[in-house]
């Protein structure tokens, strides 16, 4: 089974797998972690805000991000940020957007609707005693939340954060359908230039599955070392 | 935007002969429908056997349902799917291979199992989630009755479990709907890959993804609804959501 395996393909490819596929992965996955949690706090924000037509627009947001497939957002995007950049710049024509701008704008829009859900909870976990003690120093709404409500919410849930980082990390490899050289695609390029499917493609499984678990192996430590704050 | 807008475009014959851009739409729509049903089917089946190994008392069985839900969460879906239908084939014996190879709709039946087993690893951590919120009284009640373990599960915890957890299993499966999309990968043309293709024929890019959206949307508000009501006809009396 195992007799014609070529390792020495890893080997070879190994620079450009991890230099530039996993660097461009985890690039992805950070900055679209980083925007994503900002966006999604916004929009939490948004709906816990009382406003009747802020928190609509939010939540018919969220609920269409949700229910649509990340293939699909994807190349929702592909071709739709060529026009919105267009629109921000004015220029006359839509602008070229390069393979990582594009997937980056993508998984920032499409995971703030799953950062904003867990944000949420976080927020609805902190105690009504916290924004009315809050309230009663004098502090304003935006100083209540920044410096109150928000690092405790951020706190309460960084667990399931992570976990969702983990999922985006995971999701990444998606940007396989626009031909772009993430890790996997990568691993796919060189599987296809010299015929090695098994090989490469069991390699980025284990890549991929030992990155993942360890994770989430350090996410459960982690949850069990800092205490939930209500 | 000048972008030219043609929606008249889904009546007009698509190139492959099949009929019109809708009626490729359409087809897609039921292979998304049929792969996402198959897996589903396969992710509740053994999804509640891991779920039920990672309760029971055996140490092993808990061992084995905990690497079993590790195993296939911790890789990309898209990776899964590629080691099923372009991996497991090389490494079989030689005539196995070449059978699974010319097997028609190979795609489909590897995007079933491939997704099934995918999600059967998230629906596992759902009923162990089920099962570990019953009081613990339900179990030794089982017993003190003289059910057998196989009993207390069948007439005592699974029945309650399952209607606890109805509510997360169901966006399970809009997951499982929405991730057969990446099945696109290994070839499956489903909706997805049937917006995108008709995006290629037409070049009408956003009517094409604007209406496998809006299909998307209409399955997703059909699943929702029909589990409403499902929900409501096995509600557990005296619960909440009981009557």
């Amino acid at each position: 089974m195992f007799a014609n395996f070529d390792f020495d393909v890893i080997r070879r490819s190994l620079s450009y797998l991890f230099l530039d596929g996993m660097t461009f992965t985890l690039t992805l996955t950070g900055l679209a972690a980083l925007g994503g949690l900002m966006f999604g706090t916004l929009l939490a924000l948004m709906r816990l805000s009382g406003l009747t037509l802020l928190g609509r627009i939010a939540g018919l947001y969220v609920d269409l991000m949700r229910s649509l497939p990340l293939v699909l957002v994807i190349f929702w995007f592909y071709f739709l940020v060529p026009y919105i950049g267009q629109w921000l710049t004015g220029s006359s024509r839509p602008i070229r957007v390069g393979a990582f701008a594009s997937s980056l704008v993508t998984f920032i829009l499409f995971e703030a609707a799953y950062f904003s859900e867990i944000m949420r909870a976080g927020i609805q976990s902190v105690s009504r005693g916290q924004p009315a003690a809050a309230q009663a120093l004098g502090l304003t709404y935006s100083q209540t939340m920044r410096y109150v409500v928000l690092p405790q919410a951020f706190r309460n849930m960084l667990p399931v954060l992570l976990t969702q980082t983990i999922v985006l990390f995971q999701d990444t490899s998606l940007v396989y359908v626009l031909s772009i050289p993430d890790f996997l695609g990568a691993a796919s390029k060189v599987a296809q230039r010299d015929g090695r499917l098994v090989e490469m493609y069991l390699f980025a499984a284990v890549v991929y599955f030992a990155i993942s678990l360890v994770a989430s192996l350090g996410i459960r430590r982690l949850q069990a070392r800092i205490a939930f704050v209500h | 935007m000048n972008y030219h807008w043609n929606w008249h475009i889904f009546l007009e014959p698509a190139p492959n002969g099949t009929g019109s851009y809708l009626d490729m739409l359409l087809s897609g729509l039921v292979l998304t429908i049929e792969t996402a049903i198959c897996a589903w089917i396969i992710a509740l089946t053994v999804g509640s056997i891991i779920g039920v190994l990672r309760t029971l008392p055996s140490k092993m069985a808990s061992r084995a349902g905990f690497a079993y839900v590790e195993f296939f969460r911790n890789m990309p879906l898209l990776v899964q799917l590629f080691l099923w239908f372009f991996v497991l084939p090389e490494i079989l014996p030689q005539s196995w291979g070449l059978w699974l190879k010319q097997l028609p709709n190979a795609t489909f039946y590897t995007a079933s199992i491939g997704l099934g087993l995918f999600m059967s690893a998230r629906v596992a951590e759902q009923t162990r989630a089920g099962i570990n919120s019953l009081p613990r009284g339900q179990k030794l009640a089982a017993t003190a009755l003289g059910l057998t373990t196989a009993q207390a599960y069948r007439y005592v915890l699974l029945p309650m479990a399952f209607r606890i957890v109805l509510p997360p299993l169901t966006s399970e499966f809009l997951s499982t709907i929405k991730n057969s999309s990446v099945a696109i990968t290994i070839g499956l043309v489903e909706l997805t890959a049937q917006a995108r293709a008709m995006q290629e024929f037409s070049f009408q890019v956003f009517e094409a993804f604007t209406a496998a959206t809006i299909l998307y949307l209409l399955i997703n508000i059909v699943v929702v609804i029909a589990m409403r009501f499902l929900e409501r006809a096995v509600a557990v009396p005296g619960t909440i959501g009981g009557k």
